[in-house]
């Protein structure tokens, strides 16, 4: 099991005292799951619990094996560099440095996965020549790549070194819809070569026949609104 | 890497970036060049006497003798004897005496009446001598040798006349005994250049006539016969001392002190000039700590620099934090990206600093007489570098905890 989330609370600071809570939510090794939700359904606090940048009141969150809510927050951003792979919906790249900067960039903060990648930069070119970028793409700067291509090199930078997860949040929507098939289908073959687990979030049930499983923000998990 | 792209993202944000730089570099040259304009007038004013081991003069304060022997500010207040000045100049522990009588001008200069030895003697900045640009040393009796200010600002030449004056600011001058200009002496960046040099007797000759400071009436004795006249002087207004060997410098000066037949002062003209820059030195320590200030400005325009870039960063920050980044890393970039602003900065400024000084140095020195010598950078100077640097460090300290906190509240997701 990839992600294994059980009874999970969260209440946000301040004054809009409203809480999310997660009974169970879990992705086994190598699965594809679509998480449907519309916007304000609690889906961005969600994917901070599992990336560790927010730690839930109760409950726990188990990514690859380690429960993360008893780590420090060092200890959870060293978790999330090792073991998972982030895409944005848009705006993933540093746009001062190279593609191969951006590429390499998560490696920095994850030795373990630095060694697993080996030759880095071989890996990451072969990563944009199996995502159909054009050869010689690593040395151009991140802002001179088109939107899609722009998603493409956000997928390198999460496969390299192989995590065990993959978290993408709506990284279609910036996409025509040629392109968005085009980009499942480069995301997808990366994935199942690697065995790599995917958690992705959208509101676009369309694209939920390409995953193995489709659930529904509103099914696993209950947002709590403080009356005014 | 992370070095490499905080280089990179401060190209990305090259204008503001490159303005924020250019502060802090005019701002280190400014405080660097007012340094060495400080170190070079101190060591210039220090050097407007050198190789005198001792001044003597009536007994007075020490910064007086001072001032009215070297730097011809203000007034003898009484005068030392013929007879004191050659008891002394007998004296075996002495190598070398040169009388100095003033008390009349010419215009806004001073006239110094003083012996050949006076240009054998007087040394200025580490022990050069006087030398002339045009002419000879006075050999007339009515023959005088001008300074560099006097000749540049009166637009005289060799062989023009020159009438002193008698007193300071007077209106009554020696109008029957004319000097003739012999000589022009070199720019030195000391009071020589405004003073007007003729020998000790001209000074007894032009005031043949005179009797308690004002001129017989009708009385005028021609050169001529002034030519023939013992022209021995009565009084002169300070001697310059050089001694035999240093060791005997405290024992001459004590026994000078103790002078039973008349009550004479004897200073030592580096511990003199010493006291004297504690007076003026105050104006130069407000120059440093304004230009301090200035540089402390710059770095603080740093500071508003990343803070209003801050805002825009957030997603480049969440972009960090998802890749695994914790706070501090991103606090520490901040903080790593002003020390490289403000250490360019920096050196840019040192720079600006040698290209002004390869440019000012030559003008400054005919201009103003005044050395700056261009060499290494010294420790102090490192020591400044290096506390722009620390201290760009520490301001940058505030926007980075704010960035701290943002990347704490944003976590990877940034809602814009």
């Amino acid at each position: 099991m990839t992600l294994k989330i059980a009874d999970v609370a969260y209440r946000w600071p301040g004054r809009a005292a409203f809480s999310l809570t997660v009974p169970h939510l879990s992705v086994a090794t190598g699965e594809s799951v679509l998480l449907l939700g519309e916007s304000g359904s609690g889906k961005s606090t969600l994917l901070s619990l599992i990336c560790g940048t927010i730690l839930p009141d109760q409950g726990k969150v188990d990514i690859a094996g380690t429960d993360i809510t008893t780590l420090s927050g060092g200890a959870r951003d060293k978790v999330r560099a090792e073991q998972i792979g982030v895409i944005f919906q848009q705006f993933n790249l540093l746009p001062f440095g190279s593609v191969m900067d951006n590429i390499l960039l998560p490696l920095r903060f994850a030795p373990v996965r630095r060694k697993r990648a080996g030759d880095a930069t071989v890996e990451a070119s072969r990563l944009c020549a199996a995502l159909s970028l054009p050869l010689g793409v690593t040395r151009a700067k991140a802002t001179a790549l088109s939107v899609g291509q722009q998603q493409r090199v956000a997928v390198a930078r999460a496969l390299i070194g192989q995590p065990p997860l993959i978290i993408a949040d709506e990284p279609t929507s910036a996409l025509d819809a040629n392109s968005q098939a085009a980009f499942l289908d480069l995301l997808f073959g990366q994935t199942t070569t690697h065995n790599t687990s995917l958690l992705m979030v959208s509101h676009d049930r369309r694209l939920g026949e390409r995953f193995d499983r489709v659930i529904r923000m509103e099914d696993i998990a209950q947002i709590e609104r403080a009356a005014a | 890497m992370i070095l490499r792209l905080a280089i990179a993202s401060l190209f990305a944000r090259a204008l503001t970036v490159g303005m924020t730089i250019l502060a802090i570099a005019l701002s280190v040259a400014l405080f660097l060049g007012v340094e060495k304009v400080r170190t070079g007038a101190k060591a210039s004013f220090a050097d407007t006497i050198s190789g005198t081991d001792l001044i003597v003069g009536a007994r007075s304060g020490s910064v007086q003798l001072l001032l009215y022997s070297v730097f011809r500010i203000g007034n003898a207040t009484n005068n030392v004897t013929w007879e004191s000045y050659q008891d002394i100049a007998a004296r075996t522990d002495i190598d070398w005496i040169v009388p100095i009588s003033l008390g009349d001008s010419h215009r806004q200069f001073r006239v110094m009446g003083t012996t050949q030895a006076f240009f054998d003697h007087y040394k200025y900045r580490q022990g050069r001598s006087l030398a002339l640009t045009d002419g000879a040393i006075m050999d007339d009796l009515f023959d005088t040798v001008i300074g560099a200010d006097v000749a540049a600002t009166l637009g005289y030449k060799i062989d023009d006349p020159i009438i002193v004056a008698h007193g300071l600011a007077s209106f009554t001058e020696h109008k029957d005994q004319p000097f003739r200009v012999s000589g022009i002496l070199e720019k030195t960046g000391t009071p020589v250049d405004r003073t007007v040099i003729i020998s000790m007797e001209a000074i007894e000759a032009i005031h043949v006539d005179w009797q308690s400071g004002a001129q017989l009436p009708g009385q005028s004795t021609p050169a001529d016969v002034i030519r023939g006249m013992e022209l021995t002087p009565k009084a002169i207004t300070a001697a310059l001392v050089g001694v035999e060997s240093p060791l005997q410098t405290f024992a001459l000066q004590r026994a000078i002190n103790q002078y039973a037949e008349e009550p004479l002062l004897a200073i030592l003209p580096g511990v003199a000039l010493q006291e004297l820059w504690g007076i003026v030195g105050i104006a130069e320590t407000a120059l440093l700590a304004v230009s301090a200030m200035v540089v402390v400005t710059a770095l603080i325009g740093m500071m508003a620099t990343i803070f209003s870039s801050l805002n825009e960063r957030r997603r480049e920050m969440a972009i960090f934090r998802a890749m695994g980044a914790r706070p501090v890393t991103i606090l520490s970039m901040l903080v790593l990206e002003a020390m490289v602003m403000a250490a360019i900065g920096a050196l840019l400024g040192v720079l600006l600093l040698y290209i002004g000084l390869v440019i000012a140095q030559p003008i400054l020195d005919s201009a103003y007489g005044l050395w700056l010598p261009i060499g290494a950078p010294t420790i102090r100077e490192g020591t400044v570098l290096l506390g722009v640097v620390c201290s760009g460090a520490m301001v940058s300290l505030a926007p980075a905890m704010r960035a701290y906190r943002l990347s704490v509240a944003d976590g990877m997701m940034v809602k814009t």
